[in-house]
């Protein structure tokens, strides 16, 4: 079945073994940004492990990802891509030898921030919900934030950054709980502009949420069923 | 990466999945059902000033196949004007595509929900005839429900009974091909097997569901649930008007077509039906032979 809205990007999990470079990067690039919080977090609850050692863990798990072509043993008739990663995760963190993982880190991998991500689990008490219930909650999170950030990047390319802003500003920094009418006075634009820029913004920034789940997806069943999972419906 | 709230995450969540209706008259009250091909909410009509259901297409099932089965479905109740099918008052699309149409909000129980209660074998059977009735109606009108099952039978507040979503109807001839649509355990066999069916396919998923509902069934009742079920579709009643009606006579004490019966069975029967008047005849008898007795004493 094809899609309503336009696919920009196809399956990471595809990507990842292209022939193409570009897309391989852009592929792992994606793959890092929504899952290596989650996985930190998750590892951090569900082991004794320390901060650092959990830091180890995550940098040379996505290291390995990259190298050891450990993603092609997915097999979607098994399961979702989201657990089949932090059943790996698991693995390696279980086999991972400390020393190897520390000659990993740097080199030009991405700088994760792991400093915020240990704050974050201080001030977010996950001891409320399981390892995996917490897994799930960041995986969410992630999702929407690198949505809002490609948004940001789409829009300073499209220069639309007052759209961005009015967005940012509504549906982020206020959660909707801003009026029209205050909105419109701040960016001195009439209270209709404000509606259909927030309406552009919105649809947009829905096919971007859309396009990333089918990134990190491998089969339109488990789309739908990421679909769910992420609008809170079958967690 | 930019790091968001709790807060904002849900208010994130909740814009991506609820429908724009900017320009429409309605605005979402709440969600009411989810399926697999829409999600039902409850919306105000700020123009008529009133609550109706909105069936909007599931962002994660966006397609324009999916759209066009959508609309498909509401001009598909919208041609079948009958009591037990919801009106469809209005169809559109939103800015994002998404179709959806607005319909009368049925505030009531489904029938799973209304037979799980205390309620007497006459009263369920007097709602299973007014289903097999909106089915009758649809089969007279060429359309195949496909999906009859409790859970999609409404009971509103004043005793309306309302079969709904008609997501899978299709005109009959035209319900063959690869999709199997239907619910397992009230599909007839060949609609598992995704040959194409005509109306004796519903009146299967009937019958399915009138033993559900029936406990220790008199044996006349309990041959119309085996002929409504029968696997093979030729030796089932050709449509729910045919199991309506020998239900009817059933209740009405009357012969059932489903079922041969003896001459005691007859007999029963007959006494069942007519029982003032065997009771008349028995007490003007037993007079008639206390005062012959009183007679020769």
């Amino acid at each position: 079945m094809s899609p309503l809205f336009p696919t920009t990007r196809r399956s990471v999990v595809l990507a990842l073994a292209s022939d193409d470079r570009e897309e391989r990067t852009r592929a792992f690039d994606t793959l890092v940004s929504l899952y290596w919080r989650p996985l930190y977090k998750y590892g951090r609850i569900a082991s004794t492990h320390s901060p650092a050692d959990c830091e180890d863990t995550t940098q040379s798990f996505f290291a390995r990802l990259l190298e050891n072509d450990a993603l092609s043993g997915y097999d979607p008739a098994k399961g979702g891509f989201r657990t089949f990663l932090r059943v790996l995760y698991d693995r390696h963190s279980a086999n991972e030898v400390k020393a190897a993982g520390r000659l990993k880190r740097g080199g030009g991998q991405r700088q994760l921030e792991f400093a915020d991500a240990e704050a974050e689990i201080a001030a977010e008490a996950p001891q409320t919900s399981t390892p995996e219930e917490y897994f799930h909650r960041e995986w969410v999170r992630s999702v929407f934030a690198l949505a809002v950030d490609r948004l940001r990047e789409e829009t300073e390319r499209a220069g639309k950054q007052t759209q961005f802003a009015i967005f940012e500003d509504y549906d982020l920094d206020h959660a909707g709980k801003l009026s029209y009418r205050d909105l419109a006075a701040r960016f001195a634009i009439a209270e209709t502009s404000v509606t259909n820029h927030l309406a552009a913004m919105r649809k947009q920034f829905r096919e971007i949420v859309l396009d990333i789940l089918r990134e990190a997806t491998a089969s339109e069943q488990e789309f739908r069923s990421e679909a769910r999972a992420l609008l809170g419906v079958e967690p | 990466m930019t790091r968001l709230s709790n807060d904002m995450v849900a208010h994130l969540r909740d814009l991506t999945e609820a429908p724009d209706l900017g320009g429409t008259r309605y605005a979402i009250v709440r969600e009411i059902a989810r399926g697999g091909m829409g999600v039902i909410y409850e919306a105000d009509d700020r123009e008529l000033q009133r609550r109706v259901a909105l069936k909007v297409l599931a962002l994660e099932v966006s397609s324009p196949q999916a759209q066009a089965r959508i609309l498909e479905e509401a001009r598909t109740i919208a041609r079948l004007d009958h009591p037990g099918i919801v009106p469809v008052h209005d169809a559109g699309a939103l800015p994002d595509g998404r179709a959806w149409y607005a319909m009368k909000l049925v505030q009531g129980v489904t029938l799973r929900e209304y037979a799980s209660r205390d309620h007497s074998m006459a009263d369920l059977l007097r709602i299973f005839l007014r289903v097999c009735e909106t089915a009758a109606f649809a089969h007279a009108h060429g359309f195949i429900h496909r999906d009859i099952k409790p859970d999609n039978v409404m009971i509103g507040s004043f005793g309306e009974v309302f079969v709904m979503d008609w997501g899978v109807a299709r005109p009959a001839g035209m319900t063959g091909g690869a999709e199997i649509a239907g619910t397992h355990g009230y599909m007839s066999p060949e609609q598992e097997r995704g040959e194409d069916v005509d109306a004796s396919a519903d009146v299967y998923a009937l019958g399915v569901m009138l033993e559900a509902m029936t406990a220790r069934p008199a044996r006349p009742l309990r041959a119309i649930i085996a002929m409504a079920r029968n696997p093979e579709r030729s030796q089932r009643y050709k449509d729910a008007g045919a199991l309506a009606a020998d239900l009817v006579r059933f209740l009405d004490g009357e012969r059932v077509g489903a079922y041969r019966e003896g001459m005691i069975g007859a007999l029963t029967r007959l006494i069942s039906k007519h029982r003032a008047l065997v009771g008349l005849v028995a007490a003007y008898l037993v007079m008639r032979a206390i005062i012959l007795l009183w007679g020769r004493v």
